[in-house]
């Protein structure tokens, strides 16, 4: 049996799932933006171990494992990419990223 | 009203904390602060999916996310030189106040984790109900073995990827100028 309810761990995900994507769209720094992401990853983990536990399959840790990985390399990407704009632009507003040109 | 046991009271605790921390993560100034949050927020995270029976997923939450992660994102903020204009700004008192915030959501994370080892009887219960890494690795390398590999190339492209955008634009230049001399050079 399961000790927490699978409501609960539900609404928990997505109160972090909404915590995070508030803070990409409020926040205007890249950077926040990242960390932003990695709580909306963070959230979507959770759904799946939550509901992995909940029917006592391992499924749900197999998702979390590929969803990690994403993490990372999404991570890695954006972080390279946020160098290059700190290079470029020396600021890392979103805004200055609207004008399309090198 | 059904009264709660250890292991929900915990469970609620520590998502309180992790929904606290990820507040303060989306709401800080520094960059660094936000960080510290981040990584109390996983480890927070991590307690939760160790309650709801999933110490592997647990133990990668810690090592990759708050460990590898993290590190990757303090490595470009010490790139980026931020955060020096806003200390010279701060006034000096509040650098201990800063620290008060995660360390407290920390020590609350640490006593849990001891209350966990301490009592005999929570981990009787546990083990009625855990996913074992074993469990995790057969359907990893059985089912999933295409999964896997498609997220090897998405790792190997990350890292490339990672590679060519940081790299000094001068470098290209660089290459280019090295390239016609090499040929001249078979000649």
């Amino acid at each position: 049996m399961a000790f927490i309810p699978l409501s609960h761990i539900l609404i928990f995900a997505s109160i972090l799932f909404v915590i995070g994507f508030v803070g990409v769209v409020v926040r205007k720094n890249t950077l926040y933006m990242l960390m932003s992401l990695e709580v909306m990853l963070n959230a979507v983990g959770i759904a799946f171990i939550g509901a992995g536990s909940a029917w006592q399959q391992a499924d749900g840790q197999v998702m979390f494992i590929l969803i990690l990985t994403l993490a990372a390399a999404e991570v890695a990407v954006g972080l390279a990419l946020l160098i290059q704009m700190q290079r470029r632009f020396k600021s890392l507003d979103i805004d200055l990223l609207s004008k399309l040109r090198g | 009203m059904m009264t709660l046991s250890p292991i929900q009271l915990m469970f609620y605790l520590a998502a309180l904390l992790a929904i606290v921390a990820s507040l303060k993560v989306i709401s800080g100034k520094n960059a660094v602060h936000s960080l510290l949050y981040l990584v109390v927020s996983l480890l927070a995270v991590a307690v939760c999916f160790y309650l709801m029976g999933a110490p592997f997923a647990a133990g990668l939450e810690v090592i990759v996310y708050a460990g590898a992660i993290l590190v990757l994102f303090v490595f470009a903020i010490m790139m980026f030189g931020l955060g020096q204009d806003e200390t010279l700004h701060a006034p000096q008192i509040s650098s201990l106040s800063i620290w008060f915030g995660p360390s407290f959501i920390a020590i609350i994370l640490l006593a849990q984790l001891l209350f966990v080892i301490d009592s005999g009887v929570l981990q009787g219960k546990f083990t009625s109900n855990i996913i074992s890494a074993k469990q995790v690795g057969i359907l990893l390398y059985g089912p999933y073995l295409l999964a896997v590999e498609i997220a090897s190339f998405l790792l190997l492209a990350g890292l490339i990827s990672g590679y060519h955008f940081a790299k000094p634009d001068g470098q290209d230049e660089h290459l280019h100028l090295q390239h016609p001399s090499s040929e001249e050079g078979e000649l």
